[in-house]
């Protein structure tokens, strides 16, 4: 083909994921080392013999780990198979203290599955093609510069053996952001399971595989037939750790293929890797090939059958199902129901303070009052979620008209969040306790005096005066008398 | 069964071994003559296999492990708590 006609070609890309998770659980996957690290804790402290790789020792899988990924293919509709198996990867890296890596090769622990996410708008559902379990080996650090620049290297295996699920989508994503929203929507879902917590530093790491075909070649319903993606040379992009990095370097990858295909070049079926800081994908050069891998059956782990107990282990409600429960359980828009079940602390929040109030009233408090101002801050419901009652006596203060809307929101709210107060400490020392009619009636015979220009403004039909009025009132009274009813005494004293 | 020395290094390659021609025609023969040992396992007659064990689990509960001095005294090699390695690529 000549660049001449390759310049007027419409193309489409073709992506693909493969998802690592860590999951939560207590301990390592195939010993009893703790996976949850301490703060500033030392390298090397959380390791035994099993996830060190030392001679004779034994793996013994993890019962809570079985549990998690029986949720996980619960919720993705997988289907979990009567046997599944362990295997070894073989290769050499210094993460791996082994030598190979315990993973499942050909019977996974689950098998198929969808799942469906919302993209500008539109809804989408994307084939999950397998998701199974593996070790995470330990951490790397590159000591005295980069990957390619480094001196010497330091290995940390605390890390290594905490359970991982791999999850493996068809290639049904067509652009950089339906693979964002997929992410988004696969991390929500494993957050509602409990299994998976999204604030972990290294708790998601994707690898994405990308190639570009003709856009004639996608049929109507969105699928390519097999030989075209088999023709397509496709790279796979290492090293992605978030949603928005997941984003950014399938859109560079995307712009560097259609570039190479436009000026009639040939696209390199190669492994490349994302570098974050500079933004652009570069070349990995990997030798290994899948038989490279020697998968071998892992002798040291029986076979797990699951079929008679995965029917015992439940899985909660989940994200689009709670949703809809919200809209019509509490009446919510679609807009406030989204809101409120973005996560599952979140909508367990809302579900607590709207046992107790007025659906409306606690949706107002929960998704627009206090996410918007935990955003501001940069906070999330995880960080107040210990302060429910709190959070409940301040609704109640509005509920029973004991302080204003204004002063609960744009006082009492940040001050609890700003300054870790309750609310009644914050009402007591801003003097916000809604002011006595007599106090109130004082202040607005001030007004009136002290404002005679105002006042003969009102008279002469000045739509400001009243509301200047009204400012004066509130500023004498500190902002706890109700702007409501000082506009009714000012204008029943005004008129009479 | 043979082994040629492509296939050698290729394996050395893939277990990060600098191997010099000289290996390389060692390790040729040794390969095949290792294959060739195995291969008396073909005459073996089959026994019967110990009945499949299925679901060896433990509970999910933290046992103790090795402190970071244990843990690092087989290292040739450590550096402020870790093990220490040449550069991988």
């Amino acid at each position: 083909m000549t660049a001449q006609t390759a310049e007027q070609r419409d193309l489409t890309a073709v992506i693909g994921l493969e998802v690592h998770v860590q999951l939560e659980t207590e301990t390592k996957i195939f010993c009893g080392c703790s996976t949850q690290p301490d703060d500033d804790e030392e390298p090397n402290t959380r390791t035994c013999p099993v996830c060190l790789g030392l001679p004779g020792a034994l793996p013994v899988l993890n019962e809570g780990a079985v549990e998690a990924a029986v949720k996980v293919g619960k919720a993705l509709g997988s289907e979990i198979p009567e046997e599944t198996r362990f295997h070894r990867k073989n290769y050499y890296y210094p993460d791996l203290p082994k030598n190979f890596q315990i993973t499942q090769y050909d019977a996974p622990i689950c098998d198929s599955g969808e799942i469906e996410f919302g993209v500008d708008g539109d809804r989408r559902t994307v084939e999950i093609e397998r998701a199974h379990l593996e070790e995470d080996p330990g951490s790397l650090s590159h000591a005295g510069g980069s990957i390619d620049t480094a001196e010497y290297t330091l290995i940390d295996y605390n890390r290594a053996g905490t359970p991982l699920m791999e999850i493996v989508t068809a290639p049904d994503f067509r652009s950089a952001a339906e693979a964002r929203a997929f992410l988004a929507k696969l991390t929500e879902v494993l957050e509602y399971l409990g299994v998976f917590d999204v604030t972990r530093n290294g708790s998601l790491r994707v690898d994405a595989n990308l190639s570009i075909v003709d856009a004639a070649e996608v049929d109507e319903g969105g699928g390519i037939d097999e030989e075209t993606l088999e023709s397509a040379n496709r790279t796979e992009v290492k090293n992605i750790s978030s949603h928005k990095g997941a984003e950014k370097a399938l859109a560079y990858e995307e712009t560097r293929q259609k570039n190479a295909i436009q000026r009639g070049r040939e696209v390199e079926q190669e492994t490349r890797h994302w570098d974050e800081s500079r933004g652009i994908t570069v070349s990995m050069r990997s030798k290994e090939e899948e038989k490279d891998y020697r998968y071998f059956r892992e002798a040291d782990l029986p076979p797990l059958r699951v079929s008679g107990w995965k029917e015992e282990i439940e899985i909660p409600e989940l994200p689009d199902a709670r949703r809809e429960r919200f809209r019509e359980e509490y009446g919510l828009d679609a807009e406030s129901a989204s809101k409120l079940t973005s996560t599952k602390q979140v909508a367990d929040f809302y579900e607590r303070i709207a046992e107790k109030f007025d659906s409306g009233l606690a949706a107002t408090w929960v998704a627009d009052n206090l996410l918007g101002e935990l955003h501001y801050r940069d906070m999330a419901i995880t960080d107040v979620t210990d302060r429910l009652g709190e959070f409940t006596r301040l609704v109640e203060l509005v509920d029973t008209g004991e302080i204003t809307v204004k002063n609960a929101e744009e006082v009492v709210l940040r001050r609890m969040l700003d300054d870790r107060l309750d609310p009644e400490t914050v009402v007591e020392s801003e003097g916000l306790g809604k002011t006595d009619d007599d106090a109130v009636a004082a202040a607005v015979s001030d007004a009136i005096e002290e404002n005679p220009d105002a006042v003969e403004d009102y008279h002469a039909g000045e739509d400001g005066a009243l509301n200047f009025l009204v400012g004066q009132v509130m500023a004498e009274t500190g902002g706890s008398a109700d702007p409501g009813t000082v506009n009714e005494l000012l204008r029943e004293r005004l008129e009479g | 069964m043979t082994v040629d020395d492509d296939e050698v290094r290729h394996v050395a390659q893939l277990a990060r071994i600098d191997l010099d021609e000289e290996e390389v025609d060692r390790f040729t023969e040794q390969f095949g003559d290792i294959l060739g040992y195995f291969q008396a396992l073909d005459d073996v007659p089959a026994v019967e296999p110990d009945p499949d064990l299925a679901n060896v689990m433990r509970a999910d509960e933290v046992d103790e492990g090795l402190t970071q001095r244990e843990a690092l005294r087989n290292a040739p090699e450590t550096e402020d708590g870790y093990f220490k390695g040449p550069t991988v690529s």
